[in-house]
């Protein structure tokens, strides 16, 4: 075998591709725009949690002047750091949307404080006061959008059980389960929500076990927390329960069986922060909303749902934007028979008890630990 | 090692015909050669399947040089990845020399960061030089009898290594997910279970002058000290005799049983060190997030660095290299993740394949 050739050929083709990469180099890092770097924890076309921030960076790339950089399935480690950074000093990045919860501490925190001129927006962090001021924490109370679908899937559900297939029993995921239960017995008081928690954010076989088991136990609506609700939707829809979608519109995958869904609305939101930023305002450290505020959003209701349920749910939403809605509102009593909330208190949409929330509200079947 | 007798014999014999270079070098030469040429071989087939892509393969080639050695920042990503997987990849090279197949490097280092984390936080308020030692004892005793456990079961009672070492990654995830969201959580990590943390002062920091942490020297160090473990001391000669022919090691006289259990005590050694390493230095505590696979991406360093412990560096550089410039394709050629596993999955076929040509190339071969 001659080696001597195909190396010498290598050796040309590596001298051409440093060339004209080169050039290739000088070129993007002279280019005068703004550079903004989204990165994401999974793949982003999971028709989930990463595709909806997709979707948000997408809305930006339409944006004049604006140059979007992305980087998928980036872990939790110090890989995000070296995205980070590799996003800054090669791609000339001057925003950081690093999207996963568990980027921010330690890994975002310390290139905020590494790169003090630049800006870091983190989803779902929970900012506080002794965090570096460039970097910022934003989320949105999803739950809303839940309560909504759970009015749907109440008013849709003909044996009244509901199915949630559920990631981890931590607070945010506890607060999406009760407010869909809270909504649906709000249109079906008998309704009850089986969960079923998977033990980690991507699990699709255990996810799609938890589908089967659940509709085996006639379960006949579902809806989800988990990374990626594609195979909830897609088993559910197979077996012909009906879906309630989360984080995107799952509709495509399921056109018949799909509901509502509770939707992220990111692509509203990032232009917006972008317009901020241009406009010299200040992005609040740390920024929340719900239906009202757009960050969150319910998806176009499906064929099946009827007229008295789109009525019921149009209400309530037209009450979650005027501000004037509750989700939860005292007594709430758990499934143990505790009561929680004491009757005469409201828990609002920014009440920080609800971050701690860890029960399940009367009506959940399933337990936290 | 039989390509270089032979050549030894080829000059010993015949003296008086000059061998020449080619022959007098030629198993060395094939060491380097081989796997480079295999390396070049994976570049130009992951060439052809970008340009399927219609994306053009010379750009791809200098973003991955760009992305992965272009820059002094470059470099220290390239190195930084590289740390924690010397150390993954000598929990499966150490025991591949008594012929075992350890693949359960993983669970090592979550137990060994589970450990660490445990003594930091034992010993909260210890000046920081003891919190650190008394971090890397636990992690090294953690991973240590974790695959120290395959090494048992095998022994004693003749359960496959490679399945059961496997399988105890997911007991020791299940440990750790149970410790984290239970008796070790902190009250405050609300939305992401996890430890306390073991304090910014029990840190150990990077390797001044770079962003590289120091698991990069650990790493070094336990690689070459593995190398010369194996290949210069008795110890490492015995292994490599019970791991030639395990019934001539026992009529030797050779204590087989205490070899495998020793050389997997010091493989779950490494992978353990790796843990705690990632938390000393890295996470700061203990979460979900430990487990990001550097003990199964070990195992294929492993195997291409033909389970030698000094080719294993260089190897897990080019491997480190890969995954940082694996962002800048992302970004500069919209190519998706999944390519650099494309690109991985072609060099360890390549490589594999290539191990036919030891010993085979006629240039090389000394003459008989």
């Amino acid at each position: 075998m001659d080696f001597g050739r195909i190396s010498r050929r290598h050796l040309l083709q590596g001298s051409a591709a440093l060339a004209l990469g080169s050039t290739l180099g000088i070129r993007g890092a002279a280019a005068a725009e703004t550079t903004i770097g989204f990165i994401y924890v999974g793949s982003r076309d999971d028709y989930g949690y990463n595709q909806a921030h997709a979707q948000g960076a997408a809305a930006l790339k339409k944006l004049p002047g604006i140059k979007v950089v992305e980087e998928e399935k980036v872990p939790e480690t110090d890989a995000v750091e070296k995205t980070i950074e590799s996003m800054i000093n090669l791609d000339g990045a001057t925003l950081l949307f690093p999207t996963s919860f568990g980027y921010y501490n330690p890994h975002v925190l310390k290139m905020a404080t590494k790169f003090p001129k630049l800006k870091f927006e983190h989803c779902g962090g929970l900012w506080s006061e002794k965090d570096p001021k460039n970097a910022g924490s934003y989320f949105g109370y999803i739950d809303e959008a839940q309560f909504i679908s759970g009015i749907v899937a109440g008013h849709s559900t003909k044996s009244g059980k509901l199915g949630f297939v559920a990631a981890k029993p931590i607070p945010q995921v506890l607060r999406n389960i009760n407010a869909f239960t809270l909504g649906a017995r709000l249109a079906n008081p008998k309704a009850t929500t089986q969960v079923i928690f998977t033990g980690d954010w991507s699990m699709p076989v255990k996810e799609a076990e938890a589908t089967n088991s659940l509709i085996d136990q006639g379960v006949d609506v579902l809806t989800c927390h988990v990374d990626g609700p594609k195979t909830m939707v897609e088993n559910a829809a197979r077996r012909g329960a009906m879906v309630c979608g989360y984080h995107v519109n799952q509709s495509p995958l399921a056109p018949k069986a799909y509901l509502t869904g509770a939707e992220w609305n990111w692509e509203a939101l990032y232009p917006k922060f972008v317009k901020m930023i241009t406009a010299g305002e200040a992005i609040p450290n740390f920024y929340r909303g719900g239906l009202k505020e757009e960050i969150v959003k319910v998806s176009p209701y499906g064929e099946a749902v009827s007229a008295e349920a789109r009525k019921h749910a149009d209400d309530v939403k037209a009450k979650f934007m005027a501000g004037d809605f509750t989700i939860f509102k005292g007594p709430v009593v758990d499934n143990k028979g505790k009561t929680v909330i004491a009757a005469g208190t409201d828990r609002g949409q920014q009440d920080p008890e609800l971050e701690k929330m860890d029960y399940l509200v009367e009506g959940v079947i399933g337990a936290t630990a | 090692m039989t390509a270089e007798v032979e050549s030894v014999e080829a000059v010993g014999v015949a003296p008086a015909a000059d061998p020449g270079f080619l022959q007098r070098y030629g198993a060395s030469i094939e060491y380097v050669l081989i796997p480079c040429a295999a390396l070049l071989g994976a570049l130009a087939v992951f060439g052809g399947f970008v340009a399927l892509y219609g994306k053009n393969p010379l750009d791809l080639y200098f973003y991955m040089y760009y992305g992965a050695f272009g820059t002094w920042f470059s470099w220290q990503n390239t190195l930084t990845r590289a740390a924690p997987l010397i150390l993954t990849a000598l929990c499966t090279a150490l025991p591949a020399q008594l012929g075992m197949v350890i693949i359960g490097g993983e669970g090592a280092l979550l137990i060994g960061a589970l450990s660490a984390t445990s003594a930091a936080l034992a010993l909260q308020g210890a000046a920081p030089i003891v919190v650190q030692i008394a971090m890397v004892i636990a992690g090294v005793i953690g991973g240590g009898l974790w695959i120290t456990l395959s090494g048992g079961l095998r022994q004693y009672r003749g359960v496959n290594e490679t399945i059961s070492s496997l399988l105890l990654v997911y007991i020791a995830l299940a440990i750790l997910n149970h410790l984290v969201e239970g008796p070790l959580r902190d009250p405050a990590s609300l939305n992401k279970p996890s430890t306390r943390e073991i304090g910014a002062a029990n840190m150990i920091g990077t390797i001044p002058g770079t962003d590289v942490h120091w698991g990069l020297v650990f790493g070094l160090v336990a690689a070459v000290a593995a190398y010369v473990l194996i290949y210069h001391t008795t110890f490492g000669f015995a292994a490599r005799v019970a791991g030639g022919n395990v019934r001539a090691a026992k009529i030797v006289g050779l204590n087989v049983g205490r070899l495998i259990l020793t050389v997997c005590f010091l493989a779950g050694a490494c992978a353990g060190l790796a843990g705690m390493i990632e938390v000393a230095a890295v996470q700061g505590r203990t979460n979900a997030n430990l487990a990001a696979g550097y003990g199964f991406t070990g195992i294929l360093v492993a195997f291409l660095a033909r389970q030698n412990p000094l080719a294993i560096i260089p190897v897990a550089i080019l491997l480190g290299g890969i995954s940082a410039s694996g962002g800048l394709l992302q970004r500069r050629l919209g190519l998706p993740d999944a390519s650099v596993l494309v690109l991985q999955g072609i060099i360890f076929v390549f490589v594999l394949a290539s191990d036919a040509l030891y010993g085979r190339i006629g240039l090389f071969k000394g003459k008989s």
